[in-house]
């Protein structure tokens, strides 16, 4: 609970119609994307400005309230459930892109910006921000940076740490600094930009940040390649990779998931496979030419039954935005998703695939698996209903070993997601108990109050292996 | 305010009546926010984004929160426009969610005085009696003789709707005499050659208030070579109470409806308004607990079809359409585009017009504020969407909006009227735009034919090349 006086000053910098208290506002935003998870804030608080959320941080921190930052909430860690109540902070009035600088290919914006408007601004001037999150038509460019979001350009493009120049950031202090900058190179002192990257909210807040652009790239080409089963299509991943072909995307989907998407999206997707790998290549003409013909062949190598190329834009268009709604679409089939981000090196595909296939029945639950399969980012996504709990225990359980696994084949527990809540007991897989040790000093020497979005990534104490269930 | 045993009441309310699968259906991806007129509207305020309300709702029914005036807030303010649905990947049928909330909220909700005559007035007394609807003709008659307009003023709703209703007295057509009303004709013959033979669905606001718009119907649906029949004892669709929480309401109309159309034997029910056509689909749905009324409701539904998708199943668009030269843009209905998914069949039609230069408006697809009473019991948001639409208007530089559906033509009338423009812009109902431009196309055809024959070629291929 707020103290009235902190109410009143909170209410007092935001202004009065900025900071809500209703029940209804508290339940609106007491939830993100993440099945499974919600929790009450006190307040909703929206700043116009920078110092502003600098005002705010300084009586939260003062007061020892949590604050939870929240973009468009599409995170799936449970990153913004507020969990230990507090104020979710809102960028919904901080939400221009302040500058396009075409002579140092630079854009400035403040956080609250969709995704999907910075990628077209860009277009507009004939560059490329290529970071592009199956949710980017929602998610904001706040919310990607801390989450150090991908997407379907990730293999030849990278994710978004690699488009962030700089930063502008409120300390959990209140005080605030500038990192970077418009600079090609800057090694003054500690690269703090990158340490902000995939914060996921707990060291401070971003109020504005410099993106990088690159030059359009001046086709592509789109390609649909068709399996009979699993195997040969991640096979086929790892052969484009060890050819030294690096696609622009590379989706894998299987069957369950292709018959979900084109249900929904009815552009003509084929539900005959057991899987699709939706390939894309971008570049000058004849290097696009060159390397969708060897990629046909590589596919057919390896088994692909039908190799086929998207004749128009819009086919093409129509082929990836179908792709991006397959999590959403997914939830057609049972009440509740719940999806995993587990990431094994290129090499490891096939054999991850493989692995969730029999974990998948040796736990009985059903499991569709789609992904960015070039990154060796899988979403193994579980159609399962949150009402039936011993369903839910062999869930839980099915995804425990798939972590391990994904870990034991060099991998990672969250290739994009992030840990949130939801992959706090599993974080020590990955970092190592020293690792999150490292993790707590840094968070404690900026955080000392531990205000910032407090019960995510790890825990403050020594507690380090809490199931967050609700 | 709410009382302790209104909120009990509501609360279990909810419970019964809400689609608990359908809730769950939503996985809180967020993909249908970009596209909600009051997220965006409200400076993308959860609260009144399609995800919000359907926490909401969740949270109603599992108790977690009580039906506070801001929840209460929340689900009025939605204009019931749908435009989440074609979206949504998880398939959430939203619309279906709304009737149901709505229908829990306003069994139980007090009222205030002004809210409760005006419900009362539009649901119970009128719109159920086609017959009164002629009496008071139309809107205009409605509001003036119900004593509403006194009602008004004594309760100071005037305070509350400052220019909306006032206006709309201005921009109401001239509505026909009771005796026009009454001796419409039943049955209407094919004219030149025979195609299909089809009922139309005349509505009740359409049948009184727009009736020129209703006989442009069926005198398109004639050219087009259909066979029509009027049942007579259709009604009122129901969707205006469907969507405001009289459900019962609604109910009983559907009945009657499927009723007088099951007689007419026909190959399609047509409609001329979206906002009905949507709702005489889903009858189905509203008479889920009737499992004696399930397969005449789905019969029925099935065959309402939209006029602007007749047409152009009957090559209408190939024919000598011609208007004098001008700009003209589309507004969707929403209920056309997002529950029957009719959208390119009213711009394909306008766009084979010899004279027309189509010019699309920038998210032509979003709601214009209109949502049935929305305009009159959430003026201030509605006249704020009609602001942005009528700015987006303003920019294609239109001389004729074109709409499909009664409430959207008052509200783009509205806007024209707010924003000054009556002399440079109007607002038609594309059933009357489309046979001005046939009976024009007939003339000049004719004229042509008579002066030279090549010329007419020469018009014709310029026609479709347009
Ligand atoms: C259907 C679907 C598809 C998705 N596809 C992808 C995908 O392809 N790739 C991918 O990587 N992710 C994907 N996501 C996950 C999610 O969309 C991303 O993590 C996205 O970046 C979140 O953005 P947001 O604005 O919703 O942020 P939120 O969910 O609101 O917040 C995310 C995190 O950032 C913090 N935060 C937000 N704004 C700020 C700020 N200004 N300062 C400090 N901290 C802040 C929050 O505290 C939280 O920890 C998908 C999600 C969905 C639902
Ligand atoms: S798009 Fe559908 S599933 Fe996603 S939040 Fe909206 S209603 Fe829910
Ligand atoms: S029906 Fe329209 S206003 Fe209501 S939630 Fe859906 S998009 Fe928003």
């Amino acid at each position: 609970m707020l103290t009235e006086k902190a109410r009143d000053q909170l209410a007092s910098i935001a202004g009065q119609e900025n900071m809500k208290t209703d029940t209804a506002s508290l339940l609106a935003y007491s939830y993100d994307s993440t099945s499974q998870y919600q929790a009450m804030p006190d307040a909703v608080v929206s700043p116009a400005t920078t110092n502003e959320v600098a005002s705010i941080v300084q009586v939260c921190n003062n007061e020892n309230i949590p604050i939870v930052p929240r973009g468009s909430g599409t995170n799936l860690c449970a990153g913004t459930t507020p969990l230990e109540g507090g104020i979710v902070l809102l960028f919904n009035r901080m939400d221009q892109i302040i500058e396009v600088d075409e002579e140092n290919l630079t854009i400035r914006t403040q956080p609250g910006v969709f995704t999907k408007d910075i990628n077209k601004v860009a277009e507009e001037v004939g560059l490329f921000y290529p970071p592009d999150p199956g949710s980017m038509h929602i998610s904001q460019i706040g919310g990607n940076i801390s989450e150090n979001s991908g997407g379907l350009r990730g293999l030849k493009y990278g994710v978004t740490r690699d488009y962030i120049l700089g930063l502008e950031i409120v300390l959990p202090n209140g005080k605030i600094i500038r990192t970077g900058g418009k600079l090609a190179k800057d090694v003054a002192g500690y690269d703090l930009t990158r340490l902000y990257v995939g914060s996921e909210g707990t060291l401070g807040i971003v109020t504005e940040a410099t993106l990088k652009l690159i030059p359009q790239p001046e086709t592509k080409k789109t390609m649909l390649a068709l399996y009979r089963d699993l195997e040969s299509a991640a096979e086929t991943v790892s052969a484009i990779i060890a050819n030294r072909i690096i696609p622009a995307t590379l989706e894998f989907l299987d069957q369950a998931t292709v018959r979900v998407v084109e249900d929904f999206a009815q552009i003509g997707l084929p539900t005959d496979a057991q899987a699709v790998l939706l390939i894309e290549q971008d570049g000058a003409s004849e290097v696009v030419a060159r390397d969708m013909e060897r990629i046909a062949v590589l596919c057919k190598e390896n088994n692909a039954f039908k190799v086929t190329v998207a004749e128009s834009k819009q086919q093409a268009d129509a082929l990836t935005s179908a792709r991006r709604t397959a999590l959403s679409a997914l939830s057609r089939l049972k009440p509740t998703t719940i999806l995993e981000d587990a990431t094994v090196p290129r090499s490891e595909i096939a054999k991850m695939v493989r692995a969730i296939n029999d974990i998948a029945v040796k736990y009985e639950v059903s499991i569709c698996t789609f992904g960015h399969a070039g990154d060796g980012n899988l979403h193994p996504t579980c159609l399962t209903d949150i009402r039936n709990k011993d369903e839910i225990t062999r869930v839980e359980k099915a995804f425990e070993e798939i972590f391990h696994k994904a870990v034991e084949l060099g991998g990672t527990i969250t290739g994009e997601h992030g840990v949130g809540a939801m992959k706090l007991p599993h974080l020590h897989l990955k970092a190592g108990e020293a690792g999150i040790e490292a993790m707590r000093s840094i968070k404690a020497a900026l955080d000392p109050n531990g205000i910032m979005n407090p019960g995510k990534v790890f825990t403050q104490a020594e507690r380090n292996r809490v199931v967050v269930n609700k | 305010m709410t009382g302790k045993k209104e909120k009990e009441n509501i609360q279990s309310a909810m419970k019964e009546r809400i689609d608990y699968d359908e809730l769950l259906n939503c996985t809180r991806c967020g993909f249908c926010l970009p596209s909600c007129p009051t997220y965006i509207e409200t400076g993308k305020n959860e609260v009144h984004s399609p995800r919000g309300r359907i926490a909401l709702m969740k949270g109603l029914v599992d108790g977690e929160i009580e039906p506070s005036e801001e929840v209460k807030q929340s689900i009025n303010m939605c204009l019931g426009c749908r435009a989440c649905e074609p979206v949504c990947p998880s398939g959430v049928r939203f619309g279906h969610l709304l009737e149901q909330a709505r229908d829990a909220l306003h069994q139980h909700e007090k009222k205030s005085v002004p809210k409760k005559t005006i419900r009362n007035l539009v649901f119970n007394q009128l719109f159920p009696h086609q017959n009164r609807m002629i009496r008071l003709t139309g809107l205009l008659g409605f509001y003036q003789r119900s004593g509403l307009r006194n009602t008004a003023k004594r309760l100071g709703i005037m305070k509350l709707l400052p220019d909306t209703l006032e206006m709309m007295e201005k921009v109401l057509p001239s509505v026909p005499t009771k005796r026009e009303m009454q001796q419409r004709p039943r049955h209407l013959l094919p004219i030149n050659r025979s195609t299909k033979k089809v009922a139309f669905f005349a509505g009740c606001l359409m049948d009184t208030v727009f009736r020129q718009t209703n006989e442009a119907t069926t005198k398109l649906l004639q050219y087009a070579g259909c066979e029509i029949v009027i049942p007579e004892t259709q009604g009122c669709c129901g969707a205006l109470h469907g969507h405001s929480g009289e459900v019962n309401n609604a109910k009983e109309m559907a009945k009657r409806n499927i009723e007088a159309f099951e007689a007419a034997d026909v190959d399609y029910i047509i409609t001329n308004a979206g906002g009905c056509g949507a709702f005489l689909v889903d009858y189905g749905h509203l008479l889920r607990g009737e499992p004696e009324w399930q397969e005449r409701a789905k019969a029925f539904s099935r065959k309402i079809k939209d006029v602007t998708s007749v047409l152009m199943d009957a090559g209408f668009d190939q024919l000598p359409l011609q208007v004098k030269e001008r700009v003209v843009t589309y507004q969707d209905s929403c209920h056309l585009r997002n529950v029957q998914r009719i959208f390119m069949e009213p711009r394909k039609l306008l766009q084979s017009i010899e004279g027309v230069r189509y010019v699309e408006m920038k998210d032509a697809g979003r709601c214009c504020g209109s949502a049935g009473i929305y305009n009159i019991t959430e003026s201030e948001m509605s006249m704020q969407i009609l602001d942005y639409k009528m700015k987006q208007t303003k920019q294609t530089r239109a001389k004729t909006v074109v709409t499909a559906n009664p409430g959207c033509l008052l509200q783009m009338k509205l806007g024209i009227e707010r924003e000054g423009l009556f002399d440079q812009v109007e607002a038609v109902h594309i059933a009357d735009f489309l046979l001005e431009a046939y009976e024009n196309g007939q003339k000049h055809a004719e004229d042509n034919e008579r002066n030279s024959t090549e010329e007419f070629h020469v018009g014709k291929t310029g026609k479709i090349t347009h």
